[in-house]
């Protein structure tokens, strides 16, 4: 079945001073309408180049880009710049218009970009009043309401994000293409924006294509995933297939430095469990580590401990070990555990809510 | 010895001076802004590059710029005479400032445009914004505080450049330093002149800064 995009051995070839670059060889990739399509790929791995192929911002300097049945590359700029138009993109460092507040910033595409609601694409779309009240449904969807008359300097990164979604679905597009969307926002305003484009694509229908680097984005909200490694596309399919029995050394080495992003994703999961619990935190110095200490303590006590975490780290460069442990709710256990493990020569300390 | 008639032709010498300032930087904004847009949009990085138009606009602007306005004011006096019928005075010295203000302007308005963020106008690409849409409601907005930073030089600079012009009687508080000043030895009226043309300066200045600063919604 033809997908929605259809990309067909794409290439593209800057040429700069120092000779020619290929930034992109021999891609194919098919996406289905209603997918979220994550596209993931070191830096410098070609896949911005890609993305940008997608709506002709960049020229594959080989291959096809089809979107619905339609080879851009046969249009003519007027023609482009309509499909264009159903073909919303958000960026990396958001891309608004500093100069002009929210509700400006979401009328842009209606007033200007010869966006027309009926048939995507005819110039000279909307009135002043249609729009805003066009862009005031808009802040609505992405819960931005009350910011309506701020400016892009005032907003955090989070609300700058919700602004340029709402203005990339102005247009009704049947795809968004997202460059790295999330990459400048911390876990939780990416996590929370995530969940925004899975409403978007479920309530809309919309096909989301995402470039990222965080193996975590992909996981999250997902389909189906596309590696790029070095200009080539190396592994393609199901997210829930490549996870677990990826065949190349790029997904590899993706899904395991996915973990460390995992990980803080973990840590605000154990701050639920340590909630009225005792916990501590136990450093291992390099001779603590022959004896089994933990296991002894606990067949001393008689009692369960919960590791919640260990870890190694890199200290100076001695590999400490560090570990959260939750210890049992009995004073007089905790009080003589804690002496057990200092006589061991641990350094132990008390945590309440986790810090890293 | 100061007289009321001094007073009045330094009063005469303050409207002159701001009529030729205002008029030769309006003109030379309407040259020097499409000029300056053209450059920026034909740059190789511009929204729409052309070598040609380019390096065309880009020959102008070091050419004119590179001739000292001296020099100019003499070379374009034909000119001058032709659109003006005369040489010399207040409207024909607004002529060659307008000349030499354009590609200065130009180049200002095109290192403003340069400025603006390249991912606003690809975000603006992407919506299918046409070229003129782009130029019209994405560059220009963006780079409006820029713009009107140079808006402020740039009265200051032709000030400057048509108190030069009264070397060869172009009017205004320039001419009555040059007159009283260089041929008379009336040195008290160069020096209450050039204050004159200090304070000027400075109220260009203080009025261009604070509207481009109003008028910036980056920071607040």
């Amino acid at each position: 079945m033809a997908g929605i995009i259809e990309v067909r051995n794409l290439s593209k070839t800057f040429v700069t001073k120092d000779g020619d670059v290929e930034a992109l060889q021999d891609i194919n990739l098919s996406i289905q309408a209603g997918d979220i399509y994550g596209i993931i790929g070191m830096s410098g791995a070609g896949k911005s180049t890609l993305v940008r192929c997608l709506n002709f911002l960049e020229r594959p300097t080989s291959g096809t880009v089809e979107i619905e049945g339609r080879d851009l590359g046969s249009l003519r700029e007027k023609e482009l710049r309509a499909k264009r138009a159903g073909i919303a993109m958000i960026f990396q460092h958001f891309n608004l218009l500093m100069q002009k507040n929210v509700i400006d910033n979401i009328c842009f595409p209606l007033l200007y970009a010869g966006v027309s609601q009926k048939d995507g694409g005819q110039r000279g779309a909307m009135g002043k009043k249609d729009a805003r009240k066009r862009a005031e449904e808009l802040l609505e969807i992405v819960g931005m309401t009350e910011k309506a008359g701020a400016y892009p300097s005032q907003l955090s990164g989070g609300q700058k994000q919700r602004v340029a979604i709402a203005r990339a679905l102005a247009a009704n597009p049947k795809i968004l293409l997202c460059d790295e969307a999330t990459s400048a926002l911390d876990p939780q305003t990416t996590q929370s924006i995530l969940q925004l484009l899975k409403q978007i694509n479920r309530d809309y229908g919309i096909t989301i294509v995402i470039i990222t680097h965080e193996m975590s984005v992909v996981r999250e909200i997902c389909s189906h995933v596309a590696i790029i490694g070095g200009g080539r596309l190396v592994e393609q399919g199901r997210v829930a297939e490549i996870f677990s029995h990826p065949k190349t050394k790029e997904a590899k080495e993706l899904i395991v430095r996915g973990r460390g992003e995992e990980r803080r994703t973990l840590e605000s999961h154990q701050k639920d469990l340590m909630k009225g619990k005792c916990c501590i935190r136990i450093v291992f110095s390099v001779n603590s580590s022959f004896e089994p200490v933990i296991a002894n303590m606990v067949l001393r006590f008689g009692q369960p401990i919960n590791i919640l975490r260990a870890d190694t780290k890199n200290v100076e460069g001695i590999a400490r070990g560090e570990m959260i442990l939750s210890l049992p709710d009995d004073v007089q256990v905790q009080q003589d555990m804690k002496a057990y493990l200092i006589e061991r020569g641990l350094d132990v300390e008390e945590v309440d809510g986790y810090v890293d | 010895m100061w007289t009321s008639e001094m007073t009045l032709m330094m009063w005469d010498g303050v409207k002159e001076t701001i009529f030729m300032t205002l008029l030769s930087t309006l003109f030379g904004y309407l040259l020097g802004l499409p000029m300056g847009i053209a450059l920026a949009v034909t740059d190789r990085s511009g929204i729409k590059p052309n070598a040609v138009i380019y390096k065309v606009l880009d020959v102008i602007a070091n050419v004119v710029r590179s001739v000292p306005f001296l020099i100019l004011l003499i070379l374009v006096m034909p000119f001058t005479k032709m659109i003006v019928g005369k040489s010399y005075g207040t409207a024909a010295t607004v002529v060659p400032l307008t000349i030499a203000a354009a590609p200065f302007i130009g180049r200002m308005i095109e290192s403003s445009i340069n400025e603006v963020d390249r991912g606003v106008i690809e975000a603006a690409q992407s919506m299918g914004a046409s070229t003129m849409t782009i130029i019209i409601h994405v560059l220009l907005v963006e780079a409006r505080t820029s713009i009107l930073v140079g808006v402020t030089i740039a009265l200051g600079t032709i000030l400057g450049y048509s108190a030069m012009a009264g070397i060869v009687g172009g009017g205004g508080l320039g001419d009555i330093a040059m007159r009283y000043g260089y041929y008379r030895y009336e040195s008290e009226i160069m020096f209450v002149a050039v204050i004159l043309l200090v304070v000027l300066v400075q109220i260009f200045q203080t009025a261009g800064m604070s509207m481009s600063v109003k008028l910036d919604r980056r920071k607040r």
